[in-house]
């Protein structure tokens, strides 16, 4: 497999605030990364680096194969972007923006545009001021899953959409996965990331925290313990958010540790025992949750 | 009832104060220091009431300076030629001002969307629209009373001084109540400032046309700001006719008020259409969507100096009948070559007039650039495969060949106009004046270039682009009257450009102007093609 994004130590700083600080971020050809991270991480300004937009400080990123600052134009024939909020042509109906779109990145297959327009319940006939935002999205969604990109970036691209219009895209980003395309999907949405995403990467403070499968990503992390004991519960020091409430014992554990613990309730004899890896979600919130300790002095911007 | 539909009025005032804290007293100081300047430099240059009435005899013969500022009708006191001489311009400042604040605070406020999350609040549904009535109001109310405080200052009559502040303060309210309306009819606020704007243009048009010659004097009276030339100033201080823009904005204020509670949120009066479900194969580059952005805006252009060519044309005969009726004036202008003279000088005035209009556009379709860049618009097709100047050069083919086509449309009409008033041959006559016009571009261009140097290089001040266009047309349109010193004058390209027709053509200031234009204009797509974008 090779490598679709590679980006290592990319830093950007707008005026005195550091958007991106060391950022590492690397995407295998074929796969859907999951791009997580609070907001104001720094994740669009990542994008709108990877896009040519933006120029980076210091550090290096490579796109396809290419530079995305100097190869902009090449490499953009081969890329499909769908923003987070999708401003459009107030006079510009959304089939002519989708067209259009479409053309400036080297064309896209009219029978999956009639399709797609379908399957997300969109007028083409609408002028661009007219539509709602879960509509806007929709127009830039089209466009991007009408082409032959190698490359879908998609930044938020579910923001606006109804549940229904949701289930639409995660089958688009799954036929796209098919056809050989590479995805990079910023999201907030965690049920979508976990059942899209091979591998993600979280990024907190413009900085890279956590990358890998999601599998990889729960054995980084703990274990939460519900068990009902025969007699009083031990108080291990490795445990954590210990709540004991007579012979019930809840908390925490680092996965390395799960095998100790498990010997030292059974010592107690077990009732009965609940043991379930950390959801997504608990992943997100460790990360997420202000930790002063390696949060920078001026927050990332955008 | 109608206390609710007005609550929240004074919070969103305050709102739009705060907003413009910078923009609306640097509007104000502009056209009070304007009227001063030129009152404290009539005091310099025309010290006794001798050497004024000269002047102003001198001036009062010249038609295409009665077009452009309206007759004299105090010749006698610093505070009549000061009245003379900014009238009409601080009328037209006056009138942009308040359109210009108006809308920013209506309608662009809501087609951004930002007047939803206000409406949501505890505001009533005509708050918007009085707060920023009352906001324009405000500005007009310190412009008047700033106006009336230089010209006491320079020492001229009460009564003079305050009919003259409040006869620019009135034609601002009128036009502030009238962009209320076109911000209810039209459904973005770029179209309101059209509309507004066609309309300013429009009683320019008609006041110029009254004042020109004999027999059109009527069309002064339709026109607000021949309202505002109508008080007279010191002459004749006739306050009655306030009433006339006064009643006006009371009337288009009930008129707007009441297309508030008829239509909903976002929405103007025209119905939508539906537009076609597939893009035209045309439309399949940067450029040819850029064509599709700026053609509206060129086609209205277009009409209107169709339009004002076609009438300033017309009115040539005008102007020289009324150095005919004038022997000592005929004399003078005899001097100055004749019937021919006063004609081309007449000409050549209005050809530079449509100069500095023209550079308005051309600004403004530079501007154009940041608009999309700012709105996000430009993000998703410089993610496609498109040069950053690539994408620019879509736009700015407007400004590089849209302001030619303006100032050939103008000299046509123009020349065909003149010719069917004064007789003689027609093809002569377009083609003298298609020169007169055309040869304005390269000052145009240099004003377009320095705003795109500005967005090119610094985007956040992107506005000051305009600076720079003022300054080249302040330079150009009061620098001689206010005697500043040639290095001033030559700061403007306005001033360098041979006065046509009737002189000779001098290559050297056309070719370096446009050189200059070009290598600013390289600086700032230089700035752009580096820069970080958004």
């Amino acid at each position: 497999m090779t490598t679709a994004i590679s980006v290592s130590g990319l830093v950007k700083t707008f005026g005195r605030t550091r958007a991106l600080d060391g950022l590492d971020l690397t995407v295998e050809q074929g796969e859907v990364h999951g791009f997580l991270g609070p907001n104001g991480s720094g994740k669009s300004t990542t994008i709108r680096v990877l896009l040519g937009l933006l120029r980076a400080d210091s550090g290096t990123a490579t796109l396809l194969g290419g530079d995305p600052w100097r190869d902009a134009v090449p490499l953009h024939r081969r890329i499909a972007y769908v923003p987070g909020d999708v401003t459009l042509w107030r006079n510009l109906s959304g089939g002519e923006a989708i067209d259009l779109l479409g053309r400036l990145r080297g064309g896209l297959d009219p029978a999956r545009r009639a399709a797609l327009l379908e399957r997300f319940e969109l007028d083409p006939t609408k002028k661009g001021r007219s539509y709602s935002k879960g509509n806007r999205q929709k127009v830039a969604l089209v466009a991007a899953f009408a082409g032959d990109s190698d490359l879908l970036i998609l930044d938020e691209p579910t923001s606006g959409l109804d549940p229904l219009m949701e289930e639409v895209f995660r089958e688009c980003v799954g036929e796209a996965r098919e056809r050989g395309a590479t995805v990079l999907l910023s999201s907030h949405i965690l049920s979508e990331v976990e059942a899209l995403c091979d591998r993600v990467s979280i990024i907190r403070a413009g900085r890279t925290v956590e990358t890998g499968t999601l599998d990889e990503l729960r054995h980084l992390t703990r274990t939460s313990v519900d068990a009902v004991l025969t007699g009083p519960p031990p108080h291990p020091a490795y445990a954590h958010d210990l709540t004991v409430d007579g012979n019930r014992l809840r908390c925490h554990v680092d996965t390395e540790q799960l095998g100790t613990l498990l010997a030292e309730l059974t010592a107690v004899g077990v009732r009965s025992l609940t043991s379930r890896p950390p959801t997504l979600e608990e992943l997100f919130l460790r990360h997420y949750e202000n930790d002063p300790a390696d949060t920078p002095s001026t927050a990332a911007a955008r | 009832m109608s206390g609710y539909t007005l609550a929240g009025t004074g919070t969103l005032y305050r709102l739009a104060l705060r907003r413009d804290r910078i923009a609306l007293p640097v509007w104000v100081y502009i056209g009070t220091g304007m009227v001063a300047s030129t009152a404290f430099s009539f005091r310099k240059l025309y010290g006794d009431e001798a050497s004024r009435r000269t002047f102003a005899a001198g001036i009062d013969g010249n038609g295409s300076l009665r077009a452009l500022y309206g007759p004299i009708f105090d010749g006698s006191t610093i505070g009549g030629l000061t009245a003379w001489r900014m009238g009409v311009f601080g009328a037209v400042l006056a009138a942009l001002m308040s359109t210009l604040l108006v809308v920013r605070h209506t309608r662009a406020e809501e087609e951004d969307g930002r007047l939803e999350l206000i409406g949501a609040g505890a505001v009533g549904r005509r708050a918007p629209l009085t707060a920023a009535l009352a906001t324009a109001l405000t500005a007009d109310a310190a412009l008047a009373a700033l106006v009336t405080i230089v010209l006491l200052a320079a020492g001229q009559s009460a009564a003079g001084a305050l009919a003259f502040g409040l006869a620019l303060g009135a034609t601002g309210l009128f036009f502030a109540a009238l962009a209320a309306v076109t911000a209810q009819v039209a459904e973005t606020g770029r179209a309101a400032n059209g509309l507004a704007g066609a309309a300013i243009g429009i009683a320019f048009v008609l006041r110029a046309v009254g004042d020109s010659g004999s027999g059109t004097g009527w069309a002064v009276w339709l026109s607000p700001i021949g309202w505002s030339e109508q008080v007279r100033a010191f002459a004749d201080d006739r306050w009655w006719v306030l009433a006339l823009p006064l009643g006006g904005a009371a009337l288009l204020t009930v008129l707007a008020r009441a297309l508030v509670e008829h239509r909903d949120l976002g929405a103007g009066m025209l119905p939508q259409r539906p537009g076609p479900a597939a893009a035209a194969p045309g439309l399949a580059n940067a450029a040819a969507l850029a064509r599709r952005l700026q053609r509206g805006a060129l086609l209205g252009w277009a009409l209107a100096f169709a339009a004002g060519g076609a009438v300033f044309g017309s009115v040539a005969k005008g102007v020289v009948d009324l150095v005919g009726d004038n022997r000592q004036m005929a004399d003078l202008m005899a001097r100055l070559g004749g019937q021919q003279g006063v004609l081309n000088a007449y000409l050549s005035t209005i050809a530079g007039v449509f100069g500095m209009i023209a550079a308005v556009y051309a600004v403004q379709s530079v501007l154009r650039l940041r608009a999309e860049e700012s709105a996000g618009r430009a993000e998703p097709v410089l993610a496609g495969a498109v040069s950053r100047l690539r994408w620019a050069g879509g736009h700015l083919l407007f400004p590089l060949l849209g302001s030619a086509v303006l100032l050939a449309v103008v000299g046509a009409t123009a020349g065909l106009a003149q010719s069917a008033a004064l007789g003689g041959g027609t093809g002569d006559a377009v083609g003298r004046m298609l020169g007169a016009t055309l040869v304005q571009l390269p000052a145009v261009w240099l004003t377009a270039a320095v705003a795109l140097a500005v967005y090119g290089l610094l985007p956040r001040w992107t506005a000051a682009g305009w600076a720079g266009y003022g300054v080249f047309v302040l330079v150009a349109w009061l620098g001689p009257i206010l005697q500043l010193p040639q290095w001033v004058l030559d700061l403007s390209p306005f001033t360098h450009l041979p006065h046509l027709p009737g002189n000779a053509v001098t290559a050297a200031p056309l070719l370096w102007s446009t050189a200059l234009a070009a290598l600013v204009a390289l600086a700032g797509l230089a700035g752009l093609h580096r820069r970080d974008l958004g």
